[in-house]
């Protein structure tokens, strides 16, 4: 993708002409560091349409997108949305994403919310855009604006009275217009290119070597740098020994700063070498838990708030009432991203001004971050998204793109800093360890009167993550946890009598947490969908039914769902754990349900699984979802992350825990944090339900909510023993099994 | 110091001043080639890896100097007149990427079996790819890919 | 005595001893039974069955690479010719699935089969004879507990005579010591429990000690060390040799996770050992570290302790050094405990001390794969990297460079040998 920015400088700062993009296969040789000029001529605020889209005297479109592909797909789907709308060809838009000079802050590209919210922004500003369009048009062509139809770019009015391209009306210059909420988007029974299978444009480049990533991006005259990051966290550096390294080839500086350090070299191996080789003296640190007592120190640490995050009827007295009470305590380990492709970042300083190429999903928030932690102004500062390997939330990239900016600044030239293997499993923020607490009550004629939680999970929210080298080096930061959205799907969406769900929100966790596919909602999932399976069994009820007894009866879609599952898994009525458990390996299906965060995607999801009773061993033999995501955009893409998130999130469930010591994550690569592989796939069955009339939602991390608690539903099926601990892993099974 | 390769059908001098730097770096950097990355250096994970006398082999941990006249194949090697071949073709019609960094090691892996076994069954496909890492979850559709390729 | 005389003696002396050995030698077929509905249900003998075929091994010989677990067909290959593993599923044609409790112990014991042949010892029952009653009731039960698999194992490849069982009988009567192993007094429960279980169950004598050119255990040389698939299974007697003395601790952990930070992983057909090791009871795998342990009281660790980040070295091949800095430093990194894959610095390496390159070149050639899937100590296989004349001139490199040793001399032949092998599954 070669940036190329066409407008003279004079329209620029005249503030008319809009700014396109030429786009070429070739790789680029040189990028632009752009800073300031182009931010000055471009609106990026979400009430304009100048701000989302411009179309060029050919009538190619640019789409700018504050939302970024992270290589889940929607790069294609937010131009179908565009395309549809404007009525051009697919092929001629064109997109421009996350870079904070061109593009909107349309927030973080997270939460399965880029189709949802913003691509809603931008069908609303697409909408704007062409009834402006039409009204021009029907200026020029003396008609009223109902007798007029747009196909390929081109307004033609049906009388025959004349035709006209956008490329007249507006090619090259600015809409002037604030987005209309009002007005009207396009009658899903005429759409053409929303909701047909399409293909993505970006694969065809990358299974020929054409496509550029972050990791091969470059820019004239740049250095490469490699940190060199303390043994245990919060460790001090005592010594550094330059002589260590002095003779690799290419070595150009040893960087320190405060506890920072670097190496910064002429070529990317050297750097690697460099970062290996050189002797340091480190002081001890012990700052973390012992992980054979996890659980303890989660639940012992210091709450600093709760929130109730449903409260109806009273709980209290239900579960004084008399009836039966059962009680469980769940837990899911500690997770990291695991991107395939380590975080890299590349960053340049011109003129006092800042520009950095990072795969971050949030380059918005990240300019605030760099601003603040080099002591600069946001308007100095521009970062620009550039595709990286799948990210699954925070992981190091934000980091990487600091490690650039501080050697960037020292060296004075632009710094590529590629993150190791051990640097993105060692430093990138986790998913903190959740500790749940469940209790319901059941009557005497089998009803569920109440039902309580409890959630052991860090305070904070969505927002920015410390940054290690502005922690390392002493400089400015946020100072907040931002563990991401994690208290969502804590309520549930059942209709008891009685229900309490509170978030202890605790003072401190281990690592730096961060938002990691599904945040919270995961874990939650896992602990409610699992729990009521475990009321279900103590019923003696088919799992399934019980669901669908306790959603609300106007829930037609959820219901459907339920029902749909049902039939594709043919699913036998019956009550778990199955009656005939014999022999060593055994088989059972689990069961799932969730109305995402209550507001959102339906998905229903059965697991089989086979368990080797005697050694623990669980594999996941097949798996059946059912996903209502509202109106879908691309059902190539949905039925891709669908994929996608139920393969990540069996390895997650069955296989997946960060280890570490008092100091130290020791899990630092793939031979320490096993996942997936090719031997251990499941079977998968999809069934998409597409509603065109509805509103889009999210897809993606629904689905993945699902998959712990259908195979902890599946393995009480096949042994009659409950796994309330993520992952499950071949001792806790066997343990589990050997206690019934 | 020079060194004479032999990558993707044509024999290229490439100046390095590392004798240990891997293979990976050089294709990348000094060959401009895409197709390879890197994901682990370790060995561990398959997005480096290349083709050396036909074989598959994790570019990261083979200095270039050790290289020798074998010969080196890419993904971008792959191509026929310009045109994914057959295998990278099957990839694009079943859209089996999805960040797609992992893939050019699956190609380079899977491509190699192929050259063996023309229609592999699906437990041989399993076990011959199980060196590759994928993180995205992109296992299944890859294993459709690779069987659309072997059947056509 | 007349010449007829003798010669009538003669003649009677030689059909008695026909006859007595016979009556040694021949034993009944035991009845077919169906398989006993209880032991499918009795859960604490299958689980403790299982943890003592975990010690034992067994699945290891008894599944062939790809097959069903302990549907047999794996060929193990002797100096006598090739025999394929049985089929240990309660299959009723195939498997052992007609095979009562009593015949299922003959075979532990005497090295009988059900229908009264004589079982190759190949099948280590001059091991498994120690085994109590009670465990060879539990590992029975845990067998017949798993799925039946149809597998018709091949017939064995052997040449006459070897190929006539009768003659195992012979080889019993020199190698098999029926007797119970004796409790010695003056050593602790754990130390018999453990001997109880080597010299039994895990059989470490079948690989750890050398045999003789009958393939039975050389008397007097027990734990002197021996070859397993190519790889040295290293003495573990006084002729242990080791970077760093081994502690009964680091033995047990080393012996269940594969790995021990100052000793090196667990490679080639000891991974296996390893990982089912590590299902097997802890307390048991402690008992066997304490007796193995035991039998190298005298030995020394290395002579110099060479350090960590190795010997300084001078006049190096730049090739070889740019091999070692490019390929192998990246995990064997001598500034860290412990580097990518688990890997260790190579002063601490007990394969590179060994007095031949066998199991370096090994490990060096095809790798450390068996731990991947769960996660555990991993290396690249080196064979298709590196041409043979790299691999070895950098494991003469690591012998140099980690150690205070000698060259190797057999560096060559190993490769060559490997190669033929070929990788393990």
């Amino acid at each position: 993708m070669n940036l190329h920015l066409k407008p003279s400088r004079r329209d620029i700062l005249k503030g008319t002409g809009a700014l396109v993009v030429a786009f070429s296969l070739t790789p680029p040789s040189e990028a632009l560091a752009f800073v300031g000029d182009a931010a000055l001529g471009k609106p990026v605020t979400l009430d304009q349409v100048d701000t989302f889209l411009a179309i060029d005297d050919k009538g190619m479109v640019t789409l700018y997108s504050g939302k970024v592909d992270l290589g889940t797909g929607i790069r294609i789907g937010l131009q179908q949305i565009v395309a549809e709308e404007l009525d051009v060809p697919l092929a001629n838009v064109d997109t421009i994403e996350g870079d904070t000079a061109l593009t909107p802050d349309q927030g973080p590209t997270y939460g399965s919310l880029s189709i949802q919210a913003g691509g809603m922004q931008i069908r609303q500003a697409a909408a704007t855009a062409r009834s402006a369009l039409l009204d021009q048009a029907a200026q020029r062509l003396g008609v009223a604006k109902e007798e007029l139809t747009v196909s390929d770019g081109v307004i033609t009015a049906k009388s025959g009275a004349g035709k006209v391209a956008y490329a007249e009306l507006i090619g090259g210059k600015n809409f002037m217009l604030k987005v209309d909420p009002a007005a009207p988007a396009k009658n899903p029974a005429d759409y053409k290119i929303v909701g047909k299978p399409t293909a993505r444009r970006d694969i065809p480049e990358k299974l020929t070597g054409k496509f550029t990533y972050m990791q091969d991006f470059r820019v004239p005259g740049m250095l490469h740098g490699s940190v060199v990051r303390p043994p245990a966290i919060g460790a001090t550096l005592q010594s550094v020994d330059e002589s260590s390294v002095k003779d690799i080839p290419g070595i150009v500086k040893v960087i320190r700063d405060g506890n920072f350090l670097a190496v910064v070299t002429e070529t990317e191996w050297a750097a690697v070498r460099a970062a290996r080789e050189i002797k340091t003296t480190w002081s001890k640190s012990e700052t973390l838990p012992d992980q054979a007592k996890l659980w303890e120190h989660v639940r012992s640490t210091r709450i600093v708030k709760d929130d109730v995050t449903s409260n109806v009827g009273d709980t209290a007295a239900a579960m004084a009432a008399g009836g039966k009470t059962i009680k469980a305590t769940y837990d899911f380990a500690i997770h990291t991203h695991g991107s395939i492709g380590p975080s890299c970042a590349i960053a340049e300083f011109k003129d006092g001004k800042l520009t950095c190429w990072s795969a971050s999903q949030a380059t918005h928030n990240l300019r605030k971050q760099l601003a603040m932690m080099m002591k600069m102004q946001d308007a100095d500062v521009r970062c620009i998204y550039v595709d990286g390997a799948g990210c699954y939330g925070r992981n190091g990239h934000e980091d990487a793109a600091a490690d650039a900016t501080l050697l960037a600044k020292i060296m004075d030239k632009p710094v590529r800093v590629q993150w190791s293997r051990a640097d993105e499993h060692g430093w990138d923020p986790k998913g903190p360890p959740t500790l749940i607490d469940l209790r319901a009550n059941i009557d005497a004629s089998g009803n569920v009167t109440a039902w309580e939680s409890e959630f052991f999970i860090p305070q904070g929210a969505a927002g920015m993550v410390d940054l290690v080298a502005a922690t390392l080096s002493d400089r400015p930061v946020v100072g907040k946890l931002a563990p991401g959205g994690i208290v969502n799907d804590s309520a549930i969406g059942y209709k008891f009598p009685n229900i309490k769900t509170v978030c202890h929100r605790l003072e401190t966790t281990p690592f730096r947490p961060s938002w990691i596919r599904t945040p919270g909602r995961m874990q939650n999932t896992f602990a409610n969908e699992s729990f009521l399976d475990e009321i279900a069994a103590s019923l003696k009820a088919d799992p399934l039914e019980l669901r669908v007894k306790y959603t609300d009866p106007a829930d037609k879609r959820g219901l459907e769902v339920l029902d749909r599952l049902a039939k594709v898994a043919k699913w036998e009525k019956r009550a778990s754990p199955r009656k005939d458990i014999k022999g060593n390996v055994v088989t059972g299906r689990g069961v799932s349900y969730v109305k995402y965060e209550l507001v959102r995607t339906y998905v229903g999801l059965v697991a089989d699984v086979e368990v080797d009773r005697t050694s623990g061993d669980v594999r996941v033999k097949k798996v059946y979802v059912v996903h209502d995501c509202g109106q879908i955009i691309n059902p190539n893409g949905v039925r891709a992350q669908i994929e996608g998130n139920v393969i990540q999130t069996v390895s997650r469930a069955l296989k997946e825990e960060i280890m570490f010591d008092r100091g130290m994550v020791t899990s630092l690569d793939w031979a320490s944090y096993p996942i997936l592989r090719f031997s251990e796939l499941p079977e998968l069955v999809i069934e998409l339900i597409d509603r065109p009339t509805e509103k889009p939602w999210g897809a993606g991390e629904p689905t993945a909510a699902l998959v712990s608690c259908a195979i902890s539903n599946a393995i009480f099926d096949a042994t009659g023993a409950r796994v309330r601990s993520v992952p499950f892993k071949p001792e806790k099974v066997k343990a589990a099994i050997q206690s019934i | 110091m020079k060194v004479s390769l032999h990558v993707n059908g044509k024999t290229e001098e490439v100046d390095v001043a590392d004798s240990s730097t891997p293979l990976l770096y050089v294709l990348r950097d000094n060959l401009k080639l895409r197709g390879p990355r890197f994901g682990c250096g370790l060995g561990q994970c398959g997005a480096c890896m290349v083709h050396i006398d036909g074989r598959a082999t994790f570019s990261c941990v083979l200095p270039v100097t050790a290289v020798g006249d074998r010969k080196v194949t890419t993904l971008e090697g792959l191509m026929e007149g310009g045109k994914p071949n057959k295998l990278q073709q099957a990839f694009i019609d079943e859209e089996a990427a999805q960040c797609g960094y992992c893939i050019s090691g699956m190609v380079m892996q899977a491509q190699a079996l192929l050259n063996k076994t023309p229609n592999p069954t699906d437990e041989e496909i399993r076990r011959h790819m199980e060196p590759n890492l994928c993180r995205c979850g992109t296992h299944v559709a890859i294993m459709r890919a690779i069987k659309r390729a072997a059947v056509a | 005595m007349s010449l007829r005389r003798i010669l009538l003696a003669v003649v009677a002396v030689g059909i008695l001893v026909v006859l007595g050995g016979f009556a040694l030698m021949w034993r009944p077929a035991i009845a077919p039974v169906a398989t006993s509905a209880k032991s499918q249900t009795d859960r604490k003998a299958i689980d403790h069955g299982a943890e003592l075929a975990s010690i034992g091994n067994c699945a290891d010989c008894h599944t062939s690479p790809n097959g069903a677990a302990y549907a047999g067909g794996r060929p193990i290959p002797t100096p006598f010719g090739t025999i394929y593993a049985s089929n240990l599923t309660p299959d009723g044609e195939t498997g052992i699935g007609s095979w009562s409790e009593e015949a299922f112990k003959r075979a532990m014991r005497d090295g009988v089969d059900r229908e009264g042949r004589q079982l190759y010892p190949a099948f280590p029952y001059d091991h498994f004879t120690h085994t109590t009653d009670a465990d060879i009731h539990a590992i029975y039960a845990f067998l017949m507990s798993k799925p039946a698999v149809r597998n018709a194992v091949p017939a064995n490849e052997l040449a006459f005579p070897f190929s006539f069982r009768p003659i195992v009988a012979g080889w019993k009567l020199l190698f098999l010591n029926r007797n119970a192993l004796e409790p010695d007094s003056s050593k602790s429960a754990e130390w018999n429990r453990g001997r109880y279980l080597v010299e039994g169950l895990g059989h470490c004598g079948s690989c750890h000690t050398p045999r003789n050119a009958l393939g039975g255990e050389k008397k007097g040389s027990a734990y002197a060390g021996g070859v397993a698939e190519g790889w040295n299974a290293p003495p573990l007697n006084a002729s242990l040799v080791t970077a760093h003395k081994w502690t009964v601790d680091q033995l047990a952990e080393y012996l269940s996770t594969g790995w021990h930070r100052l000793h090196g992983a667990a490679a080639g057909p000891m991974a296996d050992v390893a990982k089912n090791l590590g299902r097997a009871s802890q307390a048991d795998v402690h008992a066997i570290a304490t007796y193995i342990a035991s039998l190298s009281p005298g030995a020394e660790g290395a002579k110099a302790a060479v350090p960590a980040g190795g010997k300084v070295m001078k006049d190096q091949s730049a090739e070889v050094v740019a091999i070692y800095n490019g390929a192998c430093a990246k995990c064997h990194n001598d500034r860290l405990d412990v580097g990518p894959s688990q890997a260790i610095s190579l002063a601490y390496s007990t394969a590179v001390q060994q007095p031949e390159s066998a199991n370096t070149v090994r490990v060096v050639m095809h790798g450390i794969e068996a731990y991947r899937t769960d996660g555990g100590p991993y290396m690249p296989a080196f064979e298709g990297i590196l041409t043979d004349k790299q691999i070895a001139s950098v494991v003469q490199y690591v012998r140099a460079r980690y150690t205070d040793r000698p060259q190797w001399t057999d560096v060559n032949s190993q490769i060559a040998k490997a190669r033929q092998e070929g990788a393990q599954p």
